[in-house]
């Protein structure tokens, strides 16, 4: 009940929202942050009386806040949700950045009703898809993210926002449809012909059939990786960030790729592990392309944001990396595979802050200057000290620096991949200095040197009445030089959204009990399961 | 204890982290602060030096040796004193030397966390603390060397160091992966017990990040960058901290380079080539802070050495030596910059007499640097050397140590002439006594540890690290390297007084310009590989996603033309045909069947009104159809018949 609470808060808020239009848009955020923070809140909750281990880790057993309602009873597909180590931390997640977002939107001056009312929906469906425990289920969340999205960054997107919009659209809706395929495929194979993940998990379909079983992977795994991103499936994902409303980036990038990695560890792994044993190999070696891949482009990017799209690229095929590495049974001891798995689900929360808090910043540099071009800022740490520190911070964190988050996922993912994957696994390595190597050079060309701001009029500022220079008659794009100095720093709001997460990922990167207390028993579980 | 040993590390890393929290509001406490957590730091440092303790704090899981573990043996009580105490004379240094408006709490609080990650660096005993460590420490480094990211050049100078530095960490990541898969643990000590292939893998890891740190061979130009940071960052950085890691890392790992053999043997000569060839790099150079630069790598280099033939005491005593000349080096350095606005070396003539204290300091570490005996690297070098197995090596070490003293020699030649009047440098034309004193106490250690020549001192070392029985040099070795020294140092003065064209000439060649090493760590190649692969990702792969899509638009296009035109069509025509159909039916059905039957209602009515034609009711009319019927009967009978 607690559970379904937490699912379908944030759409009720939405509701409201959208029935009483008459309330003042800046009310209507703030019952989106109030709802956000009371989702938070419920989560928090969970997460104080979740108890891991005793025995029973999850995935297919001990499984906590569990409900289980018939839907559809002729196929045997429900209402089937519940809590474990693999779901606690990434709707923890979903919860802590959606609030980061509500608070980052305080000041939405564009249809707030609309905005706030589809991110709340948006929740709710990155909240059910990691809760679901039935196929069916998780696919109609999964596919309502994707719609909510769309939504997200036709409507309030920037640039060719249409255009991105529709090619996420079309290409991750087409990727779920692979996956549906797939779902469809397990179902069919398996004995008590069920939907129910627990049961699948429990009783493998397809399990002494290998093509049967390889291509229902195939169909997964396809799904998933469009929804990750993995090369070669990847480029929708630049333009959809560089066009989306800097929220609508940080939720993308933070939750909703999360949703396909959180895919492999939930559904492929548990529930085909003879396939993926047999196919873990491909999983390391799309896993390490993405990798350098993403670094490597990321690298040449001369734009912020499709700089930082890329390296979600980077970071998400040391996902597979890890989770491949699980499957390789034979080339390494269970110790090292935990390790590994651990690592990879580590690198899911991590990835989300501080990725979130990297596209929240650079959606600062657009509501000053309307442009993400490196060329068109410099010198920022003279006049946004405090914007240049939160970027700094969480380049550090994103490049995997000890005392952050990604180093805890990236230090576990290389330890334990090594031995089932040497080769594939010291290549991935060069990923951290190209990550390094990029970052650094970000900072280089944003904060240091001359200053330099786009000429553009800020338009909060415009919005919050007329200034000095316009009250003499000129306008204020028209005195303001070609290269302006002036830069406002970090406001309180965005300050608000951006820093918790960056103490966050510090926290996890010092103390990183707190999560793996949770973590590591499921991991164990996936391990176990992969191993059958 | 073990939470003075905690103290230790979160001392001056939480107060670091403060003060970068404060941001500007700190700059006048900082300079204090920093003085005393570094203070506070020393006294600590020697507590656990004396308890030994051990300390664990849980951080990672799954498997052993996952936790933060800190341990104090004899290499790291040795170590955790050193770098403690250089720490806290090179803060004291800092704070007389900032300018007065500069941002102090950025500067103080960078400087305690690379000092606390140095501290965290010698007594971790598990590879994720000597990993986050090490890296974090890398990264103030970063972050010290751009301290003044606002002047050009200064960022990419940062960069360059914390990315070459970490392609040698990445070598740590593999190790920790193949300590794993050997052992199951990561647990340092562990490592020394793999063995196969995975030991050589985690061998060659180890080297590979050591070498990074230490600025040996290949990795050595990033050291040249370095030299933007601030003159108490180069005294740190390059003295007991960062470069020394390396060494420091070596000589840890010792037992684990012996057991694969070639490992040990990469290290000694990657130590001796260093020695020889930044060792040459050094005398070419016409920058005083440059020149000392290339000559850490080159000293570090006998460390490394000395950690491949399994020389601990010798490499320690190296480090331990070498961290009190270069420190005490670079402080003169840093305030001749300051007073004299200058670290030319042709300007810095006659620097040594105009400020005497100083100067005395900076000529007693300089002539420590030569090798001079009775100083201190004299005995270090030779007891490294003493430990060397093979000729070829051990003529190199001897080089390498010769060639020390030639740009020793090059310094005293300079700092000792007589000045030549007063330069349009700008400067403060001051040296601050605090700087005196400090410059003056790493002297004393600088000429004071040439003690180490002596074997009862040499032997009490030894059993500080455990290591008992390391060969020590003979007074002949003692005499001949002496005197090698000596003798270089003669030659170069008199070459630089009488030639010096000669000098000139040197610092024309490639090694002026870190014989081309910079090349090797040019990002370039990065660049241009990572253009090339963008310019595929936009061009070949998002082509190929639109080219699908634009494909099945077009797909889409013909199956709507083909719907209109065929299936369409299709439909139309069998409805079109079937109302001809119909209509041809409809037509059948009223021309033929209906006909007919008309017809033959017709053919009725006709024969109906041809039967009631005969019956006109007139009597001879009768009779002649009777005779007409009769007689066609009569023939029909006849015919019959």
């Amino acid at each position: 009940m607690l559970l379904t609470v937490v699912i379908f808060l944030p759409l009720l808020a939405a509701a409201v929202l959208l029935a009483a239009p008459r309330i003042p848009g800046r009310v209507a955020i703030g019952v989106w942050v109030a709802a956000s923070a009371v989702d938070l809140a419920l989560v928090g909750w969970m997460w104080l009386r979740f108890e891991p281990g005793q025995g029973a880790s999850g995935v297919v057993d001990g499984l906590a806040y569990e409900a289980h309602l018939q839907w559809i009873p002729t196929v045997n597909a429900g209402y089937h949700v519940g809590v474990d180590g693999l779901s606690l931390p990434l709707l923890a997640l979903t919860g802590v950045l959606f609030l980061a977002c509500a608070v980052y939107s305080l000041r939405e001056p564009d249809r707030p009703h609309t905005y706030a009312a589809l991110f709340l929906f948006l929740q709710t469906a990155c909240m059910g898809t990691f809760a679901s425990l039935d196929l069916i289920l998780f696919f109609v969340f999964f596919d309502l993210s994707i719609v909510g999205m769309y939504f997200v960054i036709a409507g309030w997107g920037h640039g060719n926002a249409r255009r991105s919009a529709l090619k996420f659209f079309l290409y991750t809706f087409i990727g779920s449809l692979a996956l549906l395929v797939g779902f469809i495929g397990l179902f069919l194979g398996s004995e008590e012909r069920t939907f129910d993940m627990v049961a699948l998990a429990a009783n493998p379909p397809l399990a002494d059939s290998p093509v049967a079983g390889g291509l229902v992977l195939l169909a997964i795994f396809l799904g998933l990786a469009v929804k990750t991103p993995l090369f070669p499936f990847h480029t929708w994902l630049p333009d959809a960030h560089t066009d989306a409303p800097a929220a609508g980036s940080a939720i993308l990038a933070g939750i909703l790729l999360k949703l396909g990695t959180y895919g492999f560890v939930r559904i492929a792994m548990p529930i085909l592990p003879e396939a993926w044993q047999r196919w873990a190999m491909v999983a390391v070696v799309v896993g390490v392309i993405s990798v350098l891949w993403g670094a490597f482009v990321a690298l040449a990017q001369t734009d912020v944001k499709r700089m930082i799209a890329y390296t979600s690229v980077n970071h998400m095929g040391y996902v597979l990396l890890g989770l491949g590495a699980a499957g390789l049974v034979a080339s390494a001891d269970e110790g090292a595979r935990t390790v590994a798995t651990v690592g990879a689900m580590y690198q899911m929360v991590s990835h989300g802050l501080l990725t979130g808090a990297l596209f929240l910043l650079s959606g600062v540099l657009w509501s000053r200057g309307h442009s993400y071009a490196f060329d068109r800022w410099g010198g920022l740490a003279r006049p946004a000290p405090v914007f240049a520190a939160c970027f700094a911070v969480a380049a550090f964190g994103s490049l995997g620096l000890p005392g952050f988050s990604g180093f805890i996922a990236e230090f576990q993912v290389f330890t334990g991949a090594l031995q089932a994957a040497p080769l594939a696994t010291v290549v991935a390595v060069v990923g951290i200095l190209v990550t390094a190597g990029l970052f650094l050079l970000a900072l280089q060309r944003l904060f240091t040197g001359d200053p330099v701001v786009p000429s553009e009029a800020d338009p909060d500022e415009l919005a919050e009445g007329p200034g000095p220079e316009r009250a003499d008659g000129t306008t204020a794009t028209a005195v303001r030089p070609r290269t302006a100095t002036r830069m406002q720093d970090l406001r309180s709001r965005e300050a608000a959204a951006v820093v918790p997460l960056l103490v966050l990922a510090v926290i996890l990167g010092l103390v990183p009990r707190v999560l793996l207390d949770v973590l590591e028993p499921a991991a164990m579980a996936v391990v176990e399961l992969v191993g059958r | 204890m073990s939470a003075v040993l905690g103290a230790l590390v979160l001392l001056p890393a939480l107060s670091g982290a403060a003060l970068l929290v404060a941001g500007r509001g700190a700059d006048r406490v900082a300079g204090p602060l920093a003085v005393a957590v570094a203070a506070a730091g020393v006294v600590v440092a020697a507590l656990v030096a004396g308890t030994r303790p051990l300390l664990s704090v849980p951080f990672l899981g799954i498997v052993e040796g996952g936790d933060l573990r800190l341990v104090v043996d004899g290499l790291s009580a040795v170590l955790v004193v050193l770098v403690a105490g250089i720490a806290l004379l090179v803060t004291v240094f800092a704070v007389v030397d900032l300018p007065a408006d500069a941002a102090r709490g950025r500067f103080f609080g960078y400087l305690l966390l690379f000092v606390a990650a140095m501290l965290a660096t010698v007594t971790a005993a598990t590879l994720p603390t000597l990993l986050l460590a090490w890296e974090v420490m890398g990264a103030t480094s970063y972050a010290l060397i751009g301290y003044h990211w606002d002047e050009p050049g200064k960022p990419a100078a940062g960069t360059r160091a914390f990315v070459t530095t970490r392609a040698g960490d990445l070598g740590l990541y593999v190790a920790a992966g193949a300590a794993l898969a050997a052992t199951g643990s990561l647990v340092l000590t562990d490592l020394e017990s793999a063995d196969g292939g995975w030991a050589d893998v985690a061998a060659a890891g180890v080297l590979v990040a050591a070498l990074g740190k230490s600025a040996q061979l290949p990795f050595s130009a990033w050291l040249s960058a370095a030299m933007q940071g601030p003159s108490p960052v180069s005294a740190l950085l390059h003295s007991a901290t960062m470069v020394a890691a390396g060494g420091y890392l070596l000589i840890r790992m010792q037992p684990l380079l012996a057991s694969t053999g070639w490992a040990a043997t990469a290290a000694a000569w990657a130590g001796a080539l260093t020695a020889m060839v930044l060792g040459a790099v050094a005398v070419a150079q016409t920058d005083l802070k440059q020149l000392l630069a290339a000559s850490t790598a080159a000293q570090i280099g006998f460390v490394v050495l000395a950690a491949g033939v399994g020389a601990t005491a010798g490499g320690t005593a190296q480090l331990v030596a070498h961290a009190a000349v270069k420190a005490g080096l670079f402080v003169a350095a840093g305030a001749w910059l300051t007073a004299l606005g200058t670290k030319n070396l042709t300007d810095l003539r006659g620097a040594a007499r105009r400020y005497r204290g100083i100067g005395a300091a900076a000529t007693v570490a300089a002539l420590a640097l030569a090798g001079v005996p009775p100083l201190s690297l004299w005995a270090t070098k030779d007891k490294v050397l003493a430990g060397v197995d093979g000729t070829a090596l051990h003529v190199v070490g001897l080089a390498a140590a010769a060639v020390s003293a030639v740009y020793a020699g090059r310094i005293l030649a300079v700092v000792l002439a007589r000045p030549a009047g007063d330069e349009e440098e700008p400067g403060t034309r001051r040296v601050p006594a605090l700087t005196t004193v400090v410059a003056g106490v790493l002297a004393v250690f600088a000429a004071g540890l040439g003690v180490l020549a002596l074997p009862a001192v040499a032997e009490r070392l030894e059993a500080v690290l455990d290591v008992e029985g390391e060969p020590s040099p003979g007074l002949g070795e003692l005499l001949l390297s002496g005197a090698l020294a000596l003798v270089a140092l003669g030659l170069t003065v008199a070459v630089v007084r009488a030639r010096p064209a000669v000098m000139e000439q040197l610092s024309r060649s490639p090694l002026a310009s870190w014989a081309g090493l910079g090349r090797l760590l040019s990002p370039r190649p990065a660049m241009a590989l990572a253009r090339a692969l963008a310019t595929v990702d936009d061009r070949v792969i998002d082509r190929a996603v639109v080219g699908v899509a634009v494909g099945a638009r077009r797909l889409a296009g013909m199956a709507s033309r083909a719907d209109d035109g065929v299936l369409d069509g299709a439909v139309s025509g069998v409805a079109a045909a079937t109302r001809r159909t119909a209509a041809g039916s409809a037509r059948i059905d009223t021309g033929v069947v209906d006909g007919a039957v008309r017809g033959m209602a017709r053919a009725f009515r006709h024969a109906g009104g041809a039967a009631r034609r005969p019956q006109t009711g007139l009597l001879h009319q009768y009779y002649a159809q009777a005779v007409v019927g009769l007689g066609l009967l009569l023939v029909l009978l006849l015919v019959v018949r």
